[in-house]
């Protein structure tokens, strides 16, 4: 058994199931990321291959486990890849999607991938693929709302420890320099960290006008918790990990008052959203996550690529997704309307959102550029 | 052991290293880069087995040693130095941070040792995720490159195979030498009966340090060549996590066995490949099965054989002492 | 200055758990050579068996006591039947590396028949902060160390006061003796598994309601724990409980005042330290070599 899955295997023919692999973090620190990712993929193929599959043909997926570590990572897409697959998804996180990128742009693959680290799409590849903005488009932003809308002349930056993190910080640490806000504390913090006294601590010390909140889900919910306790009353801004439906049920009435820029959120009023989010739900008893909306759009964007060629190309997929605009009438799969561009990133409208009274409001909704 | 049995070692032995050499040939970039990931593993698993199983002592710091091997490698040769030349930092690197850590831990009881080396890992992996200057931090070191060994490149998965291959069969040997020679009986001897040792005028404390800084510098060969496998490396891997499953290795496989750490390793590398199947249960089983063979045979895979051997052999002298017994008692 | 007060007493709060944790692991260490390295993962099961009970349609106080029974059913005596007694004989290392595979597989089977993702837990202290020497102090660190103390008072008592306190101790220090002079060697040794397994369910609802219920939460837990029996001194209840107190405070300490990005470092350094300078911990006793 062990000698079929390392032996060159044959290609698919014809008229069989489209074969998919997806790479992603099954177990360790990103576990939630990625059983959120391919819990989307796995309502997405169920949907389209209830609807007779795409031109035809049914799509199936293996997945495999990338343990949140990027050698490993590396060895599973490298299995995947000598599967010859059409696409390849994942993984999550910006470290695994590094090392694997060069892998699946020499095998030719198409990679759409949930990383969010700005560099991943400045390295010139021309297979890689987000499915929600690089930090080097929500960053901004944010800080443009931070600068124009809550007028703020220093900032505290909190953020955590790993790549996620690090990049979020470094990019709107660069932007705040171009409007001239000081940054008035630097404090890393660990993931699944738990006591933010000292944190907070720090922030109250260095009286900001406004402190920028970029860690997990279940951290922020404590930090939001730690904010309160302390009385620190300055505006909390941050991004979907900051005002996700997941932390104002983890805070409780602590979220109040957070804000911050949203990609991609359950939360959005926007009806298509909302269905994908009941049926999610239906299907495995939680509230999905943006990386569960990830995986789901990943899927949608293979079944609109391919059905504009009109017919299953792996080696043409990444030309014909370049450029592409998929728009949420024609394909309501996609949720909201789209354009990749040349490098793979996305272009979608955003939201600018408060958490009031325990729930998501838009304050500002922030259309597509083009 | 027999004439006979000596020649069925030896021809399963040039057997199993043609299958290495010839094998890989067929097998797709998957199997290859597995291979090579494990020939690396076994060497970080043999510097620990030295520590453990000969010297006795537990280190919990394996995984730091080859974090800091890989990062020399990544940092030198992403620089233009050639591999051999971070091989070399990197062997008195860890030699000499495992001689200093292990230095005043030994002056105590011995399980201190594990201690000491459980906070080592955790410092080291705070250094390499926080010291950005150096290692670049959380965002690691990309696209470090391959060796060329003679002026022949190692892009391509099959030659880079043969550099992990050739080298796990180097550190064997130099590894087989070192337990053959008196130092090695000298590490045995101070796990086995450390007060009689001491009687016998051996300085326990030295050899023991020797051991370990040993296999930690094993642990940093291991990293060298890990870089360059995997082409990119960050902190993450390099955390206590590695340093257990190290441990497990060596313990799985048969902890002072000379082949344990080679068959910890495949089990470590494979078991989860062939439990795959099992989806989201596999960790579970994994955890199940090393826990059943620790209850069975705590000494490990190769404990097991060798229990079999021994009561094979045990019944075959009590044969031949009982049709001797019979024949002398028959004699008037 | 003032905020010293807040981080003190938070630090105290969170240390007294990880005393609680670690007192646990010594009593395992101490009379039967355990070292448990899934006592990380003890404390996060026993909130996930709550949570269970209490989806089961449960109310909160009936699901304590069921979780708790639960618990010392599971990770006392089934831990010891199970795992403990047959690994024993081979010696302390094989136990030891079991116990990092049953440490795997509880986080595993967590993940799998739970979620992945964090639940939040309700608190048996009410949130809410009240006035100490005008600072806000939060009511649930004040109740989470009062508990705390509260246990290792009991906890104490039993053992210095109680004839079965007293027979524990004796287990502990020298089984062979003790089995010589008639103490059921065996009925002790199980006890203080179950002690162990009531330990770590206290934490568990202590603990959750802030670090909120994820399978990932006991490894944080277990190495702290760790560390703090060992800085306390690894043959004393008492250094357990020192080491708990003295890690959580210098944590919090160290984040605000060293770097946070080292903040995990500190606790390191005064481990290597205390091994050094002191090797029987803060509290304990100068072990003999016996070589």
């Amino acid at each position: 058994m062990l000698l079929a899955t390392v032996v060159a295997g044959p290609a698919f023919a014809q008229g069989a199931p489209i074969k998919l692999a997806n790479v992603a973090e099954l177990s360790g620190g990103g576990a939630t990321v990625g059983t959120n990712w391919k819990n989307g993929i796995d309502l997405a193929i169920e949907e389209i291959n209830a609807k007779g599959g795409v031109l035809g043909r049914k799509l199936e997926v293996t997945h495999a486990d990338s343990q949140s570590n990027p050698g490993v990572a590396r060895a599973q897409v490298q299995k995947a890849l000598d599967g010859e697959p059409y696409v390849l998804l994942g993984p999550g996180y910006s470290g695994s999607v590094k090392v694997t990128a060069p892998l699946a742009a020499e095998a030719g693959i198409a990679q759409i991938m949930g990383g969010e680290a700005a560099e991943l799409t400045q390295a010139g590849n021309k297979f890689l693929f987000r499915t929600s903005f690089g930090q080097q488009s929500s960053m901004p932003k944010v800080a443009k709302y931070i600068n124009d809308e809550v007028k703020a002349k220093s900032v505290a930056i909190v953020w955590v420890n790993n790549d996620f993190g690090r990049g979020g910080r470094d990019v709107i640490t660069r932007e705040f320099g171009k409007y001239g806000i000081k940054v008035a504390a630097d404090l890393s913090t660990e993931a699944g960290q738990a006591d933010f006294a000292a944190d907070v601590s720090k922030i109250k010390a260095a009286a900001p006008d406004a402190v920028f909140v970029y860690l997990n889900e279940e951290e922020s919910a404590r930090i939001l918790k730690e904010l309160k306790r302390q009385a620190v009353t300055v505006p909390l801004v941050g991004e979907t990990t900051l005002i996700g439906q997941k932390v104002v049920e983890l805070a409780g009435d602590a979220a109040n008052g957070a804000r911050g820029h949203v990609g991609l959120t359950t939360d959005a009023p926007v009806d298509l959203i909302k269905a994908f989010r009941e049926k999610f739900s239906k299907k495995y008893n939680y509230v999905p996550d943006h990386n569960g909306l990830k995986g789901y759009l990943a899927i949608y964007m293979i079944k609109a690529t391919t059905e504009k060629m009109g017919k299953v190309d792996s080696k043409a997929f990444a030309d014909n997704l370049h450029g592409l605009t998929i728009k949420a009438a024609s394909e309501p799969g996609i949720l909201m309307d789209v354009t990749f561009d040349a490098n793979g990133d996305i272009d979608r409208q955003g939201f600018l959102v408060e958490i009031v009274d325990g729930k998501q409001v838009i304050k500002k909704v922030l259309p597509k550029l083009n | 052991m027999s004439l006979v049995q000596r020649y069925w070692r030896i021809v399963l032995g040039i057997v199993v290293i043609a299958a290495l050499i010839v094998a890989p040939m067929y097998l797709n970039r998957y199997g290859l880069f597995i291979l090579s990931q494990w020939a690396v593993m076994t060497i970080a698993a043999m510097g620990l087995n030295l520590t453990l199983g000969y010297a006795g002592q537990v280190s919990l710091a394996q995984g730091a040693f080859v974090g800091i091997g890989a990062y020399a490698a990544a940092i030198m040769t992403s620089n233009g130095m050639p591999l051999i030349a971070a091989l070399v930092v990197a062997i008195i690197l860890c030699f000499a941070i495992g001689w200093i850590l292990g230095y005043p831990a030994l002056r105590v009881q011995h399980h201190y040792l594990a201690f000491v080396t459980l906070a080592f890992s955790t410092l080291a992996f705070l250094v390499f995720r926080n010291e950005s200057w150096l290692t670049n931090g959380i965002y690691g070191i990309s696209n470090i490159p391959r060796p060329s060994i003679f002026g022949y490149p190692t892009n391509r998965p099959l030659p880079f195979y043969y550099v992990c291959l050739g080298s796990l069969g180097l550190v064997s040997l130099a590894t087989w030498w070192l337990i053959r020679s008196p130092w090695g009986r000298a590490f045995v001897a101070l796990r086995e009966n450390p007060v009689r040792a001491l009687s016998l005028g051996i300085d326990t404390r030295r050899y023991t340090l020797m051991a370990f800084a040993i296999g930690s510098a094993l642990g940093g060969v291991a990293g060298t060549l890990y870089a360059p496998l995997t082409q990119y490396i960050d902190p993450v891997p390099f955390n206590l996590s590695l340093s257990l499953d190290l441990l497990m290795m060596v313990i799985v496989g048969g902890a002072g066995f000379f082949f344990g750490p080679f068959l910890g390793a495949m089990i470590a590398v494979l078991l989860p490949e062939w439990l795959r199947f099992t989806q989201g249960y596999y960790l579970m089983l994994y955890a199940v099965a090393v826990i059943g063979l620790l209850i069975y045979s705590p000494t490990g895979i190769l404990g097991i054989i060798d229990r079999y051997l021994i009561e094979r052999r045990t019944r075959a002298a009590s044969a031949l002492r009982a049709v001797a017994k019979s024949s002398l008692e028959a004699t008037p | 200055m003032s905020n010293l007060l807040d981080l003190l007493i938070s630090g105290l709060a969170t240390g007294a758990i990880y005393a609680i944790v670690a007192v646990g692991f010594t009593l395992l260490w101490q009379t039967s050579q355990t070292i448990n390295f899934a006592q990380g993962e003890f404390v996060m099961l026993p909130a996930f068996l709550m949570l269970a009970a209490m989806h089961a349609g449960v109310p909160f106080w009936l699901a304590i006591i069921i979780g708790m029974l639960a618990s010392m059913l599971l990770l006392g005596l089934g831990f010891k039947l199970l795992l403990v007694d047959p690994m024993l004989r081979h010696g302390v290392l094989p136990l030891a590396i079991a116990t990092m595979a049953l440490a795997i597989g509880i986080k595993e089977a967590v993940k799998q028949f739970f979620s992945a993702e964090a639940s939040p837990f309700p608190s048996i202290v009410p949130a809410g902060d009240i006035a100490i020497l005008g600072r806000q102090v939060s009511v649930q660190s004040l109740g989470v160390l009062a508990l705390a103390i509260a246990a290792v008072i009991g906890l104490t008592a039993l053992l210095n006061r109680t004839s079965i306190g007293h027979q524990m101790q004796a287990t502990a220090q020298n089984p062979t003796v003790a089995r010589i002079i008639g103490i059921p060697v065996e009925r002790m040794i199980l006890l203080t598994f179950l002690i162990n397994a009531f330990l770590v369910a206290l934490a568990s609802l202590l603990i959750t309601p802030i670090y909120l219920a994820k399978f990932s939460s006991g490894e944080v837990l277990g190495q702290a724990a760790f560390i703090a029996a060992i800085v306390g001194g690894f043959n004393q209840v008492r250094g357990a409980i020192a080491g708990g107190l003295l890690i959580g405070v210098v944590d919090n300490l160290a984040a605000a005042y060293v770097s946070t990005q080292y903040r995990a470092a500190v606790p390191m350094i005064l481990l290597i330290g205390i091994i050094l300078l002191r090797p029987q911990g803060l509290l304990g006793r100068a072990e003999e070599r016996t070589v």
